[in-house]
C-alpha cells in the first residue's frame, strides 16, 4: 500500500490529536480528580498509537504506547496524578510534536525518547515514587551517584581527553549553615569556568541558580589542571564544606553514559523528588474515590461535517472573486449611465447576489482565533514554570472569527505580548504577597468583535508601568523632548514603550525589558492594517489591546477627488463629511485649524500631502472635508470633491514601489483606472 | 558557438536598445497612468495591467535622458525579474530579432549616454544593426535607488 497518500492525512490528524491531549492534560493538571479528562486523553493516545503503528512510525508507536500504560492505570483509578507524572507526560507530547514535525518536513520520525519511556515505565510499576524518596533522601546526606550523562556530552568528554584533556568529576558539599546557596554555587562554576569547561552539573545550573538543590552538588568537569589542585581551590571559597575531584576514564565514562534502565528514571526522579513527592501526596488525598466513568464524562464534541480545502484554492477564489467585484462596480457604473429600467433592475439583482456571494468567501476564509490562542495555554505554564510564577490564564471569546491572513500573522505578536506580561507585569510570588495580592497572577487573553474590527486584549494584574520612568526614559532615548514629554497625558507616556527607542538593551530596573521587540510587535500590528495601545495602572496591572481589520481584502471606501486624481479613504477612519466656508479656517501658531464639535482640530491639506498638480484648495471659497481619527487624535482632511463609497479591493503596488509614504494600496476603480488608497494614520503628525 | 537569442527591440532617441524575450511579459500601448507620490522622478506611476497594479519606470529618465511627451509609438514594456513585475516606457518597441550570445561584445564606458554598469553588452544583428542589450537587474536595482534618494535628502 502506498502511505505518501495517507501521510498528509496523518499529519493532520496527529496534529489535531496532539492539540487535543495538549488541552485536556492542561485541563486535568487544573483538576487532577475528574477522571473524563483522562477518558478522553486515553483515546486521542490510542488513536494517535493505532495510527502511527499504522504508517510505520515505530518510535512513535512505542512512546504513545508506553503513556498510554500510564494513562490507562489513572483510567482505572489505580494510579493518581502528580507532578512527576504530568511533567513526563507533557514532555511524551513535546517529542512526539517534534516527531510529527520531522515526518512532516519528510523525514522518518525517529527520534530517542528511551529516557521518557524509561520514566513512563518506572511511573506503570510504581519504582518512581520510592526511587524518588530515597534518591530525594541519598541527596541529602552524599552526592548522587548516577551522574550519567547523554551521548553528546559523552563526545565531547571523549574528544577532550583524545586532546590530552582531563575529564574530572567534582562533587562539592557546602556546609550546612550556608544561607546563600545559589550564590556560592555560582562562584564554584565561576572558578571552574575560568580552568576548564563545564560539561554537565547535576542537578542542573537553572536548578542551581533556583536553589533547588540540597547541600552537594556534582559537575562533570575538563580541563587541564590537576584534580587535587582544583578541589583545593574550589575547598577555598567560603561555606564550602568538601570537594572531591576523582579522575574519569573512559571506561567510567561509557558506564555513565549507559547506566541500568532503572538509573534513568532514578535520576530525573532525584531531581523532581522535593516537589513531586510533595504534591503526590496531596493529590493523593484530593482524590479520595474516582468518580465512576458515566459520572461526569465530557461531553463529546459536536460533530461538524467539515471538509479540509488547501488554502490555495481559497485564495484562488478570493482573487478570482475580486475580479469580479470590479466588473460589478463597471456593471453599476454602465447601467446608470445607460438608464434602461430592465438593465438597471438585473444589474441590481446581480449586485445583491454578488455581496450575498462576498459574504461566504470571505466567511470560507474566517477561522476562528482558537487556532492561534490554543497552543497558549501550554506555554504560559512552560514559562511560568521556568520563572516559577504561579498564573493562570483565562481565555474568553476563542471562537471569534479572523481571516485567516490575520490569524497566520498574529501569532507571534500575540507570544510577544504574553510572554511580556508573564516575564515582566506580572510580580514574582515573593512579590504578590508583599503587595497584598493574590498568590496566583492572572493573565486575560480575550477577543471579540466591534464594528468592522475584532479585539484581542492581553491583560494582566501584575505591577503596570510606571510611568514616570518611561517618560524620563522617552526623554534619555531621545524619543522626545522634555517639553514634549510634559505635555503628554500619561496613556500616551504609556504607549511610549511601542517606540522603537525603547528597544535597546539598556534598561530601566522594574521596567526591565518592557520595551524589548515591543516596537516589532507594533510594526507587524500595523503592517496588517491594525493597531496596539496600553492601558495601564501602577501597582494594579497593564492591558495592552490590538485592533485588527476583519478582513484584509476587500474593504470599504470613500472615493474623494483632488483635481483629475481619484483616491481611497478606508471608511473605518472616517468619522464624518462636510463643507467648509473659508473664513471657517483658524489660524494658531501658523497652522490651519477648525472648530469641530466644541474642539479646535487641524486641518490637513491631502493635495499638498499628496503634492497634486491640478488642485489648489487655496482658490475655493468652500472646502469638502473628511473628519478621520486615529485614537484619540481627530484631524480634518481637505478634499476636492467626494465621489461615493465604495467596496474595493486591495491590491499590492508591487515590490518594486516598496512602502510609500501616506499611501497603503491600490485598487482598481469600476472605469479600470487604479486608485492608491489614502493611509489615514499617515496624515497624523 | 554561443546560443540564440531572441530578443525585443525597443528605441530610446536614436539608439535601439535589447531585452530577451523571455524576461519580457508584454508589450502595451500607453495607457492612463495614476500617478504615485513621493517616489523617484523616473517613476511614472501605476497602470492597471489586466487586474493587476504594475508601477512603471519611464526608461529615458532612469538613464538620465531627458524626457519626452508620449506619442502614438511610446509603448510599455512589462518586463519579470526575479519578484519584481515592472513596467519601461520606450519611445517605441519595433521588432523581435535573433541575436547569437556569441556577438554580444562588452559594452563600451558610456553608449547614447548610460552608464555601462545598466548594460550586457553590445550585439550585431543579421542586418548588421547595432543592440544595445540592457542589464535588467541593475536597472532594476533598489540598492543604488535608497542610494539616490539618500543623495537627494
Amino acid at each position: 500500500m502506498d502511505m505518501n497518500a495517507y501521510l498528509s492525512m496523518f499529519i493532520d490528524e496527529s496534529q489535531d490529536h496532539l492539540q487535543a491531549l495538549n488541552e485536556n492534560l492542561l485541563k486535568l493538571e487544573g483538576d487532577p480528580t475528574d477522571l473524563s479528562f483522562v477518558q478522553v486523553i486515553f483515546r486521542s493516545a490510542h488513536t494517535l498509537k493505532g495510527m502511527s503503528a499504522t504508517m510505520g512510525f515505530e518510535d512513535m508507536a512505542s512512546l504513545t504506547h508506553e503513556m498510554e500504560n500510564v494513562l490507562d492505570l489513572v483510567r482505572n483509578s489505580k494510579l493518581s496524578m502528580d507532578a512527576f507524572i504530568f511533567d513526563v507526560l507533557f514532555k511524551g507530547l513535546d517529542a512526539l510534536e517534534n516527531m510529527v514535525g520531522d515526518i512532516t518536513n519528510g523525514g522518518q520520525g525517529k527520534a530517542d525518547v528511551s529516557n521518557i519511556v524509561a520514566s513512563l515505565k518506572s511511573i506503570v510499576d510504581g519504582s518512581y515514587l520510592s526511587r524518588a524518596e530515597t534518591a530525594a533522601a541519598s541527596a541529602v546526606a552524599v552526592p548522587p551517584a548516577n551522574a550519567a550523562i547523554d551521548e553528546f556530552q559523552l563526545s565531547v568528554l571523549k574528544q577532550s581527553m583524545d586532546s590530552g584533556l582531563k575529564a574530572l568529576r567534582i562533587d562539592v558539599s557546602l556546609v550546612e549553615s550556608c544561607v546563600l546557596k545559589a550564590a556560592r554555587a555560582y562562584m564554584v562554576f565561576n572558578l571552574l569556568e575560568e580552568r576548564g569547561e563545564v560539561i554537565k552539573s547535576i542537578p542542573s545550573v537553572t536548578e542551581l541558580e533556583q536553589e533547588k538543590f540540597d547541600r552537594s552538588f556534582t559537575v562533570i568537569f575538563v580541563t587541564q589542571q590537576d584534580g587535587e589542585e582544583l578541589a583545593e581551590a574550589i575547598s577555598n571559597i567560603s561555606e564550602v564544606a568538601v570537594a572531591q575531584a576523582e579522575l574519569l576514564d573512559a571506561a567510567t565514562l561509557e558506564q555513565l553514559a549507559r547506566p541500568e534502565p532503572a538509573a534513568q528514571p532514578a535520576r530525573s526522579a532525584s531531581t523532581a523528588a522535593q516537589s513531586a513527592v510533595v504534591s503526590a501526596t496531596e493529590s493523593t488525598k484530593a482524590n479520595p474515590t474516582a468518580r465512576s466513568e458515566g459520572g461526569r464524562q465530557a461531553a463529546p464534541p459536536a460533530a461538524s461535517r467539515t471538509i479540509r480545502v488547501d488554502i490555495e484554492r481559497l485564495d484562488a477564489l478570493m482573487n478570482l472573486f475580486s475580479e469580479l467585484l470590479i466588473d460589478r462596480v463597471r456593471l453599476e457604473q454602465l447601467s446608470g449611465e445607460i438608464g434602461r429600467v430592465e438593465l438597471t433592475e438585473t444589474v441590481e439583482h446581480l449586485s445583491r447576489i454578488s455581496a450575498d456571494l462576498q459574504n461566504i468567501v470571505l466567511k470560507l476564509r474566517m477561522v476562528p482565533v482558537d487556532s492561534v490562542f490554543n497552543r497558549f495555554p501550554r506555554m504560559i505554564r512552560d514559562i511560568a514554570k521556568s520563572l516559577d510564577k504561579k498564573v493562570e490564564l483565562v481565555i474568553a471569546g476563542a471562537d471569534t472569527e479572523l481571516d485567516r491572513t490575520v490569524i497566520d500573522e498574529i501569532g507571534d505578536p500575540l507570544v510577544h505580548l504574553l510572554r511580556n506580561s508573564l516575564d515582566h507585569g506580572l510580580e514574582t510570588t515573593q512579590g504578590r504577597l508583599e503587595a497584598g495580592k493574590p498568590e496566583t497572577g492572572t493573565i486575560w487573553l480575550r477577543a471579540y468583535h466591534s464594528g468592522n474590527h475584532v479585539f484581542i486584549e492581553v491583560e494582566e494584574d501584575g505591577r503596570g508601568i510606571n510611568t514616570e520612568k518611561v517618560r524620563a526614559k522617552a526623554v534619555e532615548n531621545g524619543v522626545l523632548s522634555q517639553e514634549e514629554a510634559s505635555k503628554l497625558t500619561p496613556d500616551e507616556i504609556n504607549n511610549l514603550i511601542f517606540a522603537p527607542g525603547f528597544s535597546t538593551a539598556d534598561q530601566i530596573s522594574d521596567l526591565s525589558g518592557r520595551g524589548v521587540g515591543l516596537d516589532v510587535v507594533r510594526t507587524k500590528i500595523f503592517s496588517l492594517g491594525g493597531n496596539v495601545s496600553v492601558e495601564s495602572k501602577l501597582g494594579s496591572g497593564s492591558k495592552f489591546s490590538i485592533q485588527l481589520p476583519l478582513t484584509l481584502s476587500i474593504i470599504t471606501a470613500m472615493l474623494v477627488r483632488l483635481g483629475s486624481e481619484k483616491y481611497a479613504v478606508p471608511l473605518t477612519s472616517v468619522v464624518e463629511t462636510g463643507i467648509l466656508k473659508r473664513e471657517a479656517i483658524l489660524s494658531v501658531h501658523g497652522n490651519r485649524m477648525m472648530s469641530y464639535r466644541n474642539a479646535v482640530i487641524p486641518i490637513v491639506s491631502l493635495s499638498k500631502v499628496l503634492e497634486t498638480s491640478d488642485f489648489r484648495e487655496e482658490d475655493e471659497e468652500e472646502s469638502e472635508y473628511i473628519v478621520i481619527r486615529k485614537g484619540d487624535k481627530w484631524a480634518a482632511v481637505i478634499v476636492d470633491d467626494f465621489i461615493g463609497q465604495s467596496e474595493i479591493v486591495l491590491k499590492s503596488m508591487g515590490a518594486y514601489l516598496g512602502s510609500t509614504p501616506a499611501v497603503s494600496g491600490a485598487t482598481i476603480l469600476g472605469d479600470g483606472q487604479v486608485a492608491l488608497i489614502i493611509d489615514p494614520n499617515a496624515l497624523f503628525k | 558557438m554561443g546560443e540564440e537569442i531572441k530578443v525585443i527591440v525597443f528605441a530610446l532617441g536614436e539608439e535601439e536598445y535589447g531585452i530577451e524575450v523571455e524576461k519580457v511579459k508584454t508589450v502595451e500601448r500607453m495607457m492612463p497612468i495614476t500617478r504615485v507620490p513621493k517616489t523617484m522622478p523616473f517613476v511614472k506611476g501605476v497602470v492597471n495591467l489586466r487586474g493587476v497594479v504594475v508601477p512603471l519606470i519611464d526608461l529615458r529618465g532612469r538613464f538620465g535622458l531627458p524626457e519626452v511627451e508620449a506619442t502614438e509609438a511610446t509603448r510599455i514594456i512589462i518586463v519579470n525579474s526575479g519578484e519584481l513585475e515592472v513596467g519601461f516606457i520606450v519611445d517605441q518597441a519595433s521588432d523581435v530579432t535573433d541575436i547569437n550570445s556569441d556577438d554580444i561584445e562588452l559594452p563600451p564606458e558610456v553608449v547614447g549616454g548610460i552608464q555601462a554598469k545598466y548594460l550586457r553588452g553590445v550585439a550585431k544583428t543579421d542586418g548588421g544593426r547595432l543592440l544595445v542589450m540592457l542589464n535588467l537587474s541593475e536597472v532594476l536595482n533598489k540598492a543604488e535607488l535608497v542610494q539616490l534618494e539618500q543623495m537627494e535628502a
